[in-house]
């Protein structure tokens, strides 16, 4: 009934009708798209610093709460500085840098370029630093910010690519990413010790309660992965870290 | 579409309108076809992403049903799962792209739910024993039909769910404190996928004991 002939042009044609219309559509949502993500980036980080926002504001309140935005180097030197709008130092701002690029050159041995940034909240700075992991399914990504001792934690808030609704996708709910606030980052000794997300509860476990948080049932590995991720993300700046709380 | 429905019925005719109903109980997509069990696994621990998901599913299914029905003497036998794949894809992200465009927060709850909707048997299935076979008109409410009657389940298992394995309801605590002082606690079996089978079980074993017709005759 059908020729091959048939067959082949209907495909070609519904093929490239198809490519197309979806080409044209991501082309011109592309700049929507990309002011969404550039918003939500603000909103993670104005959320970990305790700052209540909504996609209309977080732009303005930005501004007001980010003083600075730093770029250092693996040895904690500061190699960029954004401020008041102009770059004061180096070429790139830290808001513009995708740690997990990043991380990725890191581990080729390549010089890498890690973004943080300073908010005064009151009578507070804090320093927010961008965490990047993996989760179940895909990436899962994070802000924290510590006090001005570089060890407590402010606030923090993750989010992920597609983890299991219900499960692990509860790493980006207010009630788990709450229990961090108040824990430290560094032992007694002065030793990293990282916020472990603790399965079973950090009440049973061996770890001090300041240093962990407990997990979520049922998603284990999202939970095992926000803890490797909170770890590995602020091993790389321990040593801007030391050398900041050296000189207090 | 209106020229080939005026000439014999009214588009909410009783027997259209049975194309609605039907998939709700009698021919539900999930207890007797028998379709879009895993995705039913996987979005009813918590009753909100499994409405989200019933919607996004409702959508789709009623407009690959509409499109593949008006390409239906088109499209060649040999390669028309392929042409309805190619179509539910492009519905698809399509949907995603406009969602991630202007309701940014939609879109991220919906995110792991696209892929899932592309896989979903019930658009398949409705396409090919359906779209395929009928008018447009009738393959878009029968699609809507499907949606629907795949989402009711979905709503009531996801219901038991939450409730039983979490304590709340729509991310709203409702199972009281006091409860759990009295040593209540929530079933963390509830939470995994095979209680949505067994739950998925019961309705079916409910529904097939008060529609004795539906119950095979072997």
């Amino acid at each position: 009934m059908f020729s091959n002939r048939y067959i082949f042009i209907y495909s070609t044609i519904m093929v490239v009708v198809v490519a197309v219309l979806l080409a044209l559509a991501a082309t011109l949502l592309q700049p929507y798209q990309e002011k969404n993500i550039r918003v939500e980036r603000m909103r993670y980080i104005l959320t970990s610093i305790n700052v209540e926002n909504t996609a209309a504001n977080a732009e303005e309140l930005y501004a007001k709460y980010i003083t600075e935005e730093l770029v250092i180097n693996v040895d904690g030197e500061i190699t960029g500085r954004y401020k008041d709008g102009k770059m004061e130092q180096g070429s790139r701002r830290a808001f513009d840098i995708d740690l997990r690029t990043e991380m990725k050159k890191l581990k080729e041995g390549g010089t890498v370029e890690l973004p943080l940034f300073i908010a005064v909240v009151g009578n507070d700075t804090l320093t927010v630093f961008p965490l990047q992991g993996k989760g179940l399914w895909g990436p899962i990504w994070g802000y924290i910010s510590l006090k001005n001792d570089y060890s407590t934690v402010a606030g923090s808030v993750f989010d992920h690519k597609g983890e299991t609704p219900g499960l692990g996708a509860e790493i980006a709910l207010p009630e788990f990413q709450k229990q961090f606030v108040g824990k430290k980052i560094f032992d007694e000794a002065g030793k990293f010790v990282s916020v472990k997300v603790i399965k079973g509860g950090v009440k049973n476990s061996k770890t001090p309660e300041v240093h962990g948080v407990d997990a979520i049932s049922g998603g284990t590995i999202t939970s095992n992965g926000t803890s490797l991720m909170i770890e590995t993300s602020l091993q790389m700046y321990v040593p801007f870290i030391t050398k900041n709380q050296s000189h207090e | 579409m209106s020229n080939e429905n005026t000439n014999k019925e009214h588009a909410f005719s009783a027997k259209n309108m049975r194309l609605l109903t039907a998939p709700l109980s009698k021919d539900n997509p999930i207890t007797v076809q028998v379709l879009g069990i895993c995705s039913a696994l996987a979005v009813t621990v918590k009753l909100k992403p499994a409405i989200v998901m019933a919607l996004a599913v409702t959508i789709v299914v009623a407009f690959s049903n509409l499109i593949t029905s008006m390409l239906r003497n088109t499209i060649p036998p040999r390669i028309r799962i392929i042409v309805q794949l190619v179509i539910v894809s492009l519905l698809v992200i399509l949907v995603d792209q406009v969602l991630k465009a202007f309701v940014y927060d939609v879109s991220k709850q919906l995110s792991v739910f696209v892929g899932l909707i592309i896989t979903n048997c019930i658009v398949m299935g409705r396409l090919e024993a359906f779209a395929m076979a009928n008018r447009p008109w009738q393959s878009f409410i029968d699609g809507i039909g499907n949606g629907l009657g795949y989402g009711i389940i979905l709503v009531i298992v996801s219901f038991f769910r939450e409730l039983l394995g979490s304590g709340t309801l729509y991310g709203y605590q409702v199972i009281p404190e006091g409860f759990y002082n009295f040593g209540y606690e929530d079933n963390g079996l509830m939470i995994l996928p095979p209680m949505a089978l067994i739950l998925v079980g019961t309705i079916v074993w409910i529904h097939r004991s008060r529609n004795k017709d539906l119950i095979d005759k072997s």
